[in-house]
């Protein structure tokens, strides 16, 4: 009934074609009200530009001039309220005073908006996030739409609210749930908005003109803040509060690499309880902000996201994926389509795998889809498929059998056949070049890779490798497809190890020499971990699975020799004897509940050294610069890009590319000559260095 | 003008014996699961079925008419017309009926008609004087009206009733089905080690069933959402022997009575499809029939012999298309009872019943047990209602096939009084 889909939203008066603002359209209805609906000019959803701010002052003006008995504001865009300030406007800050006179203009709009003298009503749908939350903080009242979602993500681009919504969302809502939400970036839905008081009512799309009339003449039962948001914006309550704040911080990121939360509870602490002076002190921490490396990194990781999302491209035409093979990564790759609403079929010989995978799928949905019905679906969506009938229809197969080319040549051999026209044959492989896999194949061109990472639902990147003789019409499909099911896509050349295992192997094989020097695995992983990594190369490895990473190992030193760190011995024989990692509860760690048990023993004194952190992470560089060298991958922003969201690299550092950059490639270059010296040759800086600015 | 109709495939879920508490799937959860295999494996799209049609007894309240809620779950599309059907045990008969008299008149051309039960499912009851307590006091205006109507509250009011329990006596008789089988199997005389020899066989067969690897084609391995999988009909007792059997003692008419939860059927979860399209949808879509759908029959009886509907229905079918017992190869005769299923075997024997009540002749004859329930029943499998009259269906489709029989019937004794009956000719 895509038809009816224009009458949706509730809008007020059409407003005329050509009215005098750009990004934002006013009217008034029979009642005096005026609607002013924000839709941004060539773009889905609305973002708040300087412009749009000064266009918005402009409107302001306009009411004040001739007042309305009350004032809507919401969008015209069907994807939402406001998604946030526009991100561009953040990019290459490196000068405190005029980020904070910018800010400060922003500000004034805001605090003139709030100050209008009649009724004003945020109604809002869809996402409402930073600073579209903070511009809907401003109105006297909030109506939420069902389908909403508030959230502050600052804290995603190391910064925290700037536009008033550290003083206007710890007033409104207790600072106890409000802090929380603004330090882990968190979305909530409109029902949990309504018990925060954030809003003062939810309601459908169908009742917001009557919803709007109430509001404006005060027969809306507001939400009021609570006593107790008083009591704890007191000196004394703010100091505890701000404690317990900073202690819950640290266990999320240390305060050197992240330190817009703890600027945020500082901020929270000092001012709470005096609106006009927290107002002003927000200005001056958010702009202080701005200009760090880890803000402005982190912003370059969000166009680096946006810069993947556009190579994926759209108009994507699978509907129907079938996944051969339902162990840890087959599984995992099904049920993250069937939740991206995909049709999937999941072959497997036994139907052991498959109920652990539903099984995995379940608890999965229960997390990210929350609503019974919509994982009930999402299950339904995931068809467990014994005999392998979805070969015929789907459009896209995904082969994630163990990695033993006569088994994978198999497989295809029994379903090309099957396949219908124009259908992509993908593998999951990770160490076997797709050069050997296509050799037995009738239509070699529809092979090409789709290499996902371990947990799939958390590892956004998805490798999508070509051979030489791939139609590029199936990859162009492809790359779709991984945009449709919100992950992001490295187009790569079929290497061994592509780009993320090659420089992820020697990270970890590193690691496994340093145990072999009889360093404890828990001061190695503290190492990764100063540098900013989420996760240490140990645990890495049991995570991913002792026997994969022997493999891949295998692989790159048969084909790139000494420049890996040689295998120890005792890995072969770990993995011989069944002890995997995560999957068998035992590798390097023992692992309970999906947890590795890190508790160590040692004294806390035992501090990882500068080197150790070199000999792990410069390897990384070092492959990324070998990579872009070879052709691998076109660019050095996506290298970066597919090294964070592949494998979790500290973002803050904006990706092991642009930290070689930052530190200077002359003084990398030296550092791996050093390590070569002491270490071996594996450290010989690549010759790519020379090229590389 | 009549049309041919023809069942080209069908599949059905494991039925998984009721233990305790509600088990892994509700109706439309079996549905779905072995319905998504069944529509994968088909040349067409889900979306080109004219309609849904499903047989169900004891729907849940989360799934009001659950052949819509499951044409959705399976993806059917959003235009998909589907109606549930009920007449009791007969339910997932009724579906195939339905949809046959459908296609026969010309007005569809396929149709996924089925039969849906999770009886693990059924619901407590409250007693109805409860309930009443509830909704005075849930009306009382003003706190004195209603701290007077609150304290009219019995603890009788809280003591819930099985549904299941309610669900299986006969409104009008207030005979529990098991009676029945007890009242028809004295009028004819059906002994105790009859009833518990013929349990014994319904078990034997089905485990055959099962190692010769015959239900493959036929079940679809249940997955459930905590890691669990089902892909066996796990009422099995291979074994059960008919001396073990006599040591249980009788469930409904104690201490007398000759039917024991070891010779009736058990009480079971599960749900079945089977696909019927016409000559225009065979060659459409590239199908291949199993078997053709040639002549339906429902009759009725007093309620408190419900057992011997089979009897009256068949008979019926048998006398229009001029066929006798013997010509009917193979037969799926839902065992509700050992002994109602005796019973009904003794009826076409007996030739004063056969003269008086079904018109005929003479005594029908003796039906050879080697062509009846060839590989067991209710009594082995289970019996979820509102399924087993479309599991008997597309069993008997698979057995004639592996046979290399033509014809057969499969009737079912309907709980108030009827039969119902299907005359199935494979092509």
């Amino acid at each position: 009934m895509n038809v009816l889909g224009d009458r949706v939203l509730e809008l007020g008066p059409k407003p005329d074609a050509d009215g005098p603002y750009k990004d934002l359209r006013l009217t008034r209805d029979g009642d005096g009200v005026a609607w002013l609906l924000f839709d941004r000019e060539g773009t889905s959803a609305n973002t708040l530009s300087a412009d749009l701010i000064e266009e918005l002052d402009k409107v302001l003006a306009e009411l004040e001039a001739q007042r309305p008995t009350g004032l809507v504001i919401r969008s015209a865009k069907k994807t939402g309220f406001i998604a946030g300030a526009d991100v561009n406007a953040f990019r290459a800050a490196t000068d405190v005073a005029a980020v904070e006179a910018e800010i400060g203009r922003a500000h004034a709009v805001i605090d003139r908006l709030e100050a209008l003298r009649i009724p004003s009503v945020a109604v809002v749908h869809g996402f409402c996030l930073g600073g579209g939350l903070e511009v809907a903080l401003a109105c006297l009242m909030r109506i939420a739409i069902e389908d909403a979602r508030f959230g502050f993500p600052e804290g995603m681009l190391g910064l925290h609210p700037g536009l008033g919504g550290t003083v206007r969302f710890t007033q409104l809502v207790n600072p106890m749930q409000a802090m929380p939400l603004m330090l882990t970036g968190k979305t909530i839905d409109a029902r949990r908005a309504k018990s925060l008081g954030l809003v003062d009512v939810v309601t459908q799309e169908r009742h917001v003109r009557n919803a709007v009339k109430d509001a404006v003449s005060g027969r809306l039962k507001r939400a009021r803040p609570g006593l107790l948001n008083n009591l704890l914006s007191l000196g004394f309550a703010r100091g505890f509060l701000a404690g317990r704040m900073r202690s819950e911080a640290a266990k999320a990121a240390r305060e050197e690499h992240y330190p817009a939360p703890y600027a945020l509870i500082d901020l929270w602490e000092k001012h709470g309880g005096d609106r006009r002076a927290m107002l002003n002190a927000e200005k001056a921490s958010f702009a202080r902000l701005m200009v760090t490396s880890t803000a402005q990194n982190l912003i370059r990781v969000f166009f680096l996201r946006e810069q993947m999302k556009k190579l994926a491209g759209s108009g994507n035409k699978i509907e129907h994926v079938h996944v051969i093979g339902a162990g840890a990564m087959g599984g995992d790759i099904a049920a993250w389509c069937a939740g991206q609403d995909l049709r999937v079929t999941l072959a497997d010989m036994k139907p052991e795998p498959i109920a652990s995978a539903i099984k995995r799928a379940a608890e999965l949905y229960g997390k990210i889809l929350r609503k019974r019905t919509a994982v009930r679906d999402a299950l339904d969506r995931l068809m467990p498929d014994m005999q392998a009938e979805g070969v015929r229809n789907a459009d896209l197969i995904i082969e994630a059998v163990p990695e033993k080319l006569e088994l994978k040549q198999k497989v295809y051999a029994g379903i090309e056949p099957k396949m219908k026209p124009g259908a992509i044959l993908a593998t999951n492989t990770s160490s076997i070049p797709l050069q050997d896999l296509r050799t037995t194949l009738q239509k070699p061109e529809r092979l090409l890779g789709l290499h996902f990472f371990n947990p799939v639902s958390r590892l956004q990147l998805v490798e999508v490798v070509s051979h030489d003789g791939t139609d590029a019409q199936l990859l162009k499909e492809a790359l779709a497809f991984v945009g449709a099911i919100d992950r992001l896509p490295l187009p790569v050349k079929s290497s061994p190890g592509f780009l993320v295992n090659r420089a992820l192997t020697p990270y970890m094989l590193e690691a496994m020499l340093m145990l072999d020097e009889k360093i404890d695995k828990t001061v190695i992983d503290a190492a990764a971990k100063k540098f900013g990594m989420p996760m240490g190369p140990i645990e890495l490895a049991d995570q991913v699975g002792l026997d994969i990473c022997l493999d891949v190992g295998d692989m790159l030193r048969s084909k790139f020799g000494d420049a890996l760190p040689p295998t120890p011995a005792w890995l072969r024989d770990k993995v011989a004897r069944g002890e995997l990692g995560r999957k068998t509860g035992k590798g390097l760690y023992t692992w309970k509940g999906g947890k590795a048990d890190t508790s160590s023993g040692l004294p806390a004194t035992s501090e990882p050294s500068a080197e150790m952190i070199d000999r792990l992470i410069l390897p990384m560089s070092n492959v990324c610069v070998a990579c872009l060298r070879e052709g691998i991958v076109d660019n050095a922003d996506v290298v970066d890009g597919a090294v964070i969201f592949g494998t979790g690299y500290a973002p803050f550092r904006g990706g092991p590319l642009h930290y070689a950059r930052t530190r200077g490639v002359e003084n990398i270059v030296s550092t791996l000559r050093a390590l070569t010296e002491k270490f071996g040759g594996r450290f010989t800086p690549d010759a790519g260095w020379e090229s590389f600015k | 003008m009549a049309r041919p109709v023809f069942i080209v495939d069908g599949s059905r879920t494991p039925f998984l014996k009721a233990r305790s508490g509600p088990g892994p799937f509700t109706p439309v959860d079996l549905a779905v699961q072995c319905g998504r295999p069944l529509l994968a494996r088909q040349p067409f799209a889900p979306s080109a079925f004219d309609q849904v049609i499903l047989g169900c007894v004891n729907v849940i309240a989360d799934e009001m008419n659950p052949a819509r809620v499951a044409a959705l779950r399976l993806g059917m599309g959003e235009k998909m017309v589907a109606f549930t059907v009920q007449i009791n045990c007969g339910s997932g008969m009724q579906s195939i009926d339905t949809g046959y008299r459908y296609i026969r008149e010309g007005l569809s051309d396929l149709i996924l008609a089925g039969g849906a039960e999770a009886l693990s499912h059924a619901p407590l009851v409250w007693p109805q004087q409860g309930v009443r307590w509830f909704a005075g006091l849930a009306g009382a205006k003003g706190i004195g009206a209603r701290v007077m109507a609150a304290l009219k509250v019995k603890p009788s009011y809280f003591k819930p009733i099985i549904g299941l329990e309610r669900g299986l006596t006969d409104p009008i008789t207030e005979l529990n089905m098991g009676q029945t089988a007890e009242v028809v199997g004295h009028l004819f005389g059906i002994t105790r080690a009859q009833s518990d020899a013929y349990a014994a066989e319904s078990h034997k067969r089905l485990a055959k069933a099962q190692s010769q690897g015959w239900l493959k084609d036929e079940v679809e391995t249940a997955f459930a959402r905590d890691g669990k999988f089902y892909d066996h009909d796990d009422g099995v007792r291979p074994d059960s022997t008919p001396e073990s059997l006599a040591k249980l003692k009788p469930v409904f008419e104690r201490p007398w009575g000759k039917v024991t939860a070891g010779n009736s059927s058990q009480i079971t979860d599960g749900a079945s499809w089977v696909i019927l399209a016409s000559e225009e949808a065979v060659a459409k879509h590239g199908l291949t029939p199993k078997a053709a759908i040639l002549d339906s029959q429902w009759s009725a009886l007093d309620p408190g012999i419900m057992g011997l509907g089979p009897v009256l229905s068949a008979t019926e079918l048998l006398k229009r298309n001029e066929l006798t017992l013997g010509d009917i190869e193979t037969w799926e005769l839902n065992e509700a009872f050992a002994t109602q299923v005796l019973g009904c075997l003794a009826a076409w024997n007996d030739e004063k019943f056969c003269k008086e009540i079904l018109g005929l002749d003479g005594a029908a004859g003796e039906l050879d047990q080697t062509r009846l329930n060839v590989d067991g029943g209710a009594i082995s499998l289970g019996h979820p209602v509102g399924c087993s009259g479309n599991r008997i269906v597309l069993h008997l489709v698979n057995a004639m096939k592996r046979l290399g029989t033509r014809r057969g019937i499969a009737t079912e004794c309907i709980g108030g009084g009827q039969g119902g009956a299907m005359l199935i000719e494979t092509v």
